[in-house]
This record gives C-alpha cells, sequence and structure tokens, in this order.
C-alpha cells in the first residue's frame, strides 16, 4: 500500500492552507498550545473513527438519508470526546468549552466522509481521516506556538522568554493572544507554502 | 436489497438511532463519577479562592477545604439548621451539596422553605470568612460565584465568578481575576446601616457621583452581564441579611 497516497493533507492538500476549512476553530483555540494540541488529537480522532465508522456500513447507507447518518455518527463520536475530556482534562475542556461541541460542523470531517469514506475501504479511509485531521492539528500547533510565544512568552505555559529580557524593555505582544493575529499567522503559512509550491500557484 | 425503499429508511435510522443511545448512556454511566469529582473540586476551589486562599495547587484543593471549611445550612428567617464538618458528623446534610439557583429560585417566587448554604472558612488570624455562593442570569447563560464577607458582615473581602456561555473577551470577562479582585473591600451597607450592594457602574466608577464603596467599574461591551452580575449580588446577599443581624 503506498502510504505517500495518502499524506497530501499534511502538504498539498491541507485542510486549513490549501482547502481553507476549519479555519474559524483554528482562529478560535491557538491562544496556547495546550488547547490547540488537545483540539488537534480530538479532531483526528474524530474524522479517523468516523470515516471508519461510515466507510464499514457505507453499502447499507440508504443514499437518501447519508447526511443524516453521518451526523448521527459524528454528532455521538464528538459527545464521548467531550466527555471524555471533561472527566480526564477537565481545566481543558473548560478552556476549549463550545469549540469541542463545534467540531461536529466542522467541514473537514463531513467533507472527507462524503469525498472519500463512502466510496472506499475501511483501511484507507481511516488513514485518510487521521491524515486530514492530522493535517488540521498541525497547523493549529504551529499558529499556537508562534501566538503563545509572542503573545504570552510562555510555551505549554512554561516561561520561555526570559525574565532579564523583561528587565531591557521587552514587552509581550498582547495583539497576539487576540484572534485577529491567528488569521494573519495562517496567512503567512499560506503564503510560504504557496510560494513553495508550484503546483498550488494558479496560472494567470 | 433495494436500500432506497421507506421501509428500509425507517428501519435502519431506528436500529441506528438505538445503537448510538445505548453506546452513548454507557459512555455518560461510565464516566459521570469522575466528572462529578472534577466539578467537585472546581467548586472548593473556588470557594477558598473567594476566601483569599490563593493559588493552592489543584492536589490540595480538597484537604485544605476539609481542614479550613464549616458548612452551614440557614433557613429565611437567617437561623442555622445544620451545621457540617468534615470527619466529624457525615450523616449531616451538606451545604455544598445544595442546588444553590433552585433554593434562590424558589425565595424570588416569594416561598419561604428555601435553605441557602453559607461557607464559614477560618482565616490563617483563626477569625472566620462567611463565603456565600451567588446565582444568576448573564446575557447567554447562567452566571454565578461566591461572595466573602468578613466576621463584621459588612465588607467584601474576596469574590470569585463564572459563567457557563458568556461571549469571551467582553461578558466572559467576568470569570478574570482583575475583575474579581475590583470587590474587595467594598461595603453592603452604607453609612446609615441601609442594604446597597455593589453597583457595576457603566463608564467607570471614577466618573460617577456613587461612593466607591459601592460600586466597581462595569465591563465594557459586557452590560447586560454587568447588570446580571449588579442584580445577582444585591438580590441573593439580600436574602442573608437576617443571617447577618442574627449572628454577626
Amino acid at each position: 500500500m503506498n502510504i505517500r497516497k495518502y499524506l497530501g493533507p499534511l502538504n498539498k492538500n491541507n485542510p486549513i492552507t490549501v482547502q481553507v476549512l476549519g479555519v474559524c476553530s483554528a482562529l478560535a483555540v491557538t491562544a496556547q498550545m495546550k488547547p490547540a494540541v488537545v483540539m488537534c488529537l480530538a479532531v483526528t480522532v474524530v474524522c479517523g473513527i468516523s470515516n471508519l465508522i461510515i466507510s464499514l456500513i457505507r453499502k447499507t447507507i440508504p443514499n437518501r438519508i447519508r447526511i443524516i447518518v453521518q451526523l448521527v455518527i459524528v454528532a455521538s463520536l464528538v459527545i464521548i470526546v467531550d466527555q471524555f475530556l471533561q472527566a480526564y482534562f477537565y481545566e481543558i475542556s473548560k478552556m476549549l468549552s463550545v469549540f469541542v461541541g463545534l467540531i461536529i460542523t466542522n467541514c473537514i470531517i463531513m467533507g472527507r466522509l462524503e469525498a472519500f469514506a463512502l466510496a472506499n475501504k475501511p483501511v484507507p479511509s481511516l488513514i485518510d481521516g487521521l491524515a486530514n485531521g492530522f493535517g488540521y492539528g498541525i497547523v493549529l500547533i504551529i499558529v499556537a506556538f508562534f501566538r503563545e510565544l509572542l503573545g504570552s512568552g510562555t510555551l505549554w505555559n512554561y516561561q520561555i522568554i526570559p525574565a532579564s529580557f523583561y528587565e531591557y524593555g521587552y514587552l509581550n505582544n498582547g495583539l497576539m493572544t487576540l484572534p485577529s493575529m491567528a488569521l494573519i499567522i495562517i496567512g503567512i503559512m499560506i503564503w510560504i507554502q504557496r510560494t513553495k509550491e508550484s503546483e498550488l500557484q494558479e496560472k494567470q | 436489497m433495494n436500500t432506497d425503499s421507506n421501509k428500509y429508511v425507517f428501519l435502519y435510522i431506528t436500529i441506528l438511532v438505538l445503537i448510538v443511545a445505548v453506546v452513548l448512556s454507557l459512555f455518560s454511566i461510565k464516566l459521570q463519577p469522575l466528572q462529578k469529582a472534577n466539578t467537585d473540586i472546581e467548586k472548593m476551589y473556588q470557594i477558598l479562592t473567594a476566601a483569599n486562599y490563593k493559588n493552592i495547587s489543584k492536589e490540595n484543593v480538597i484537604n485544605q477545604y476539609e481542614k479550613l471549611t464549616t458548612e452551614i445550612i440557614i433557613n429565611n428567617d437567617g437561623n442555622v439548621v445544620s451545621v457540617y464538618y468534615f470527619k466529624n458528623n457525615a450523616d449531616e446534610v451538606r451545604a455544598f451539596n445544595l442546588s444553590v439557583a433552585e433554593e434562590y429560585q424558589k425565595a424570588f417566587d416569594g416561598k419561604t422553605d428555601y435553605i441557602l448554604p453559607v461557607f464559614a472558612v477560618k482565616n490563617p488570624d483563626n477569625s472566620i470568612t462567611n463565603v456565600i455562593p451567588v446565582a444568576g442570569k448573564g446575557l447567554w447563560g447562567p452566571i454565578w460565584g461566591y461572595v466573602a464577607i468578613a466576621s463584621d458582615g459588612n465588607t467584601i473581602t474576596g469574590a470569585i465568578f463564572d459563567h457557563k456561555s458568556e461571549t469571551p473577551g467582553l461578558g466572559g470577562e467576568i470569570s478574570t481575576e482583575k475583575f474579581a479582585s475590583m470587590f474587595e473591600g467594598k461595603m453592603l451597607f452604607n453609612n446609615k446601616g441601609e442594604y446597597v450592594a455593589v453597583k457595576l457602574v457603566k463608564g467607570g466608577i471614577l466618573n460617577s457621583n456613587i461612593d466607591p464603596k459601592h460600586g466597581v467599574d462595569a465591563i465594557s461591551g459586557g452590560t447586560i452581564t454587568s447588570q446580571g452580575i449588579e442584580k445577582m449580588i444585591h438580590d441573593c446577599l439580600k436574602l442573608y441579611i437576617p443571617y447577618i443581624n442574627n449572628k454577626l
């Protein structure tokens, strides 16, 4: 099996920087590394498992109600993830609050179910789901890295920028903690990616 | 098999929903005790924070709470109905488990059979701070908090607020330490002994003619949440006046 075929979401077919899906939550949960990593895991798990389940039952799903069936599966997985976070990662579940619930409406997941899982075998579907979830999450983590480092001077809540810097007049950029700066970082990422990958550039 | 016939569609969705319901209930039952433990720790943490025991580590919360807190239940006349402290009278009804919002609702509906909790937290100098839970409505959903009142029955020594779904950055600011710390040192009663509580002043307390002992700055962009906080503190603490007059 050619694994490279499925790694498109990590680069040339990235859900956020190329397909521009799931940007809303990417703005909201990236002020710190911790919620971004948890969100990455949550979306990867939900996307992978829902792809697997839908692919397993794809031949039995009545075509007329397939979106409803997909929603039911995704919504129950999200509820399980949410309950799980509340039980084992209470602090983070409070930080992520509504955004875990909103994974249900994340277009990446529905998109992969419609475009891939309904037409492919279970194992490729699982890999495709995991790869897409992770492709989404990796962007979240990169954005969160810059926002937390420049906005709060910390990473994973540990102080990175030494206190002596502050004595010489270094200031945290408070703007970085606001969602709008995530959009600018994602914009810069898209710029760099398009400069490097000639395939992604539109022909004039 | 014709997967598009009505019969098949109905049967399919019914079975699917049943399976999902069973799976979800199993998860919910399994995880509920852990979730309850988390919310309990959070509650103890908030009570202690309101009583100015700041930055207790999560592992220490239960220990500290058991050591410092006596839970008291009072009735509508301000008389003590039950007292509970740890490792002593475990059969007693605990103020900790009272549904505060429900009891307040009873009181606001004009009923008199309500009971209210008071958390008496021992200070390092052995005096007692009375932490009173408050509950009310914000813009989008419930807001709640704890207000600590010194043993003079008048001075607010600390507060903490939380919310379910207020807008982050606007109304959601009520859960920050910065907002809660503004309540320290405010008074419930004015010089004549009348109950005024604390107003949230739009445009800032410095630009108004309200006595700074009875007002704090409202949140810009969070008018309805601010009004909710003001009403919540005023209405809830009012019910404790008999207790304050009786006991403190």
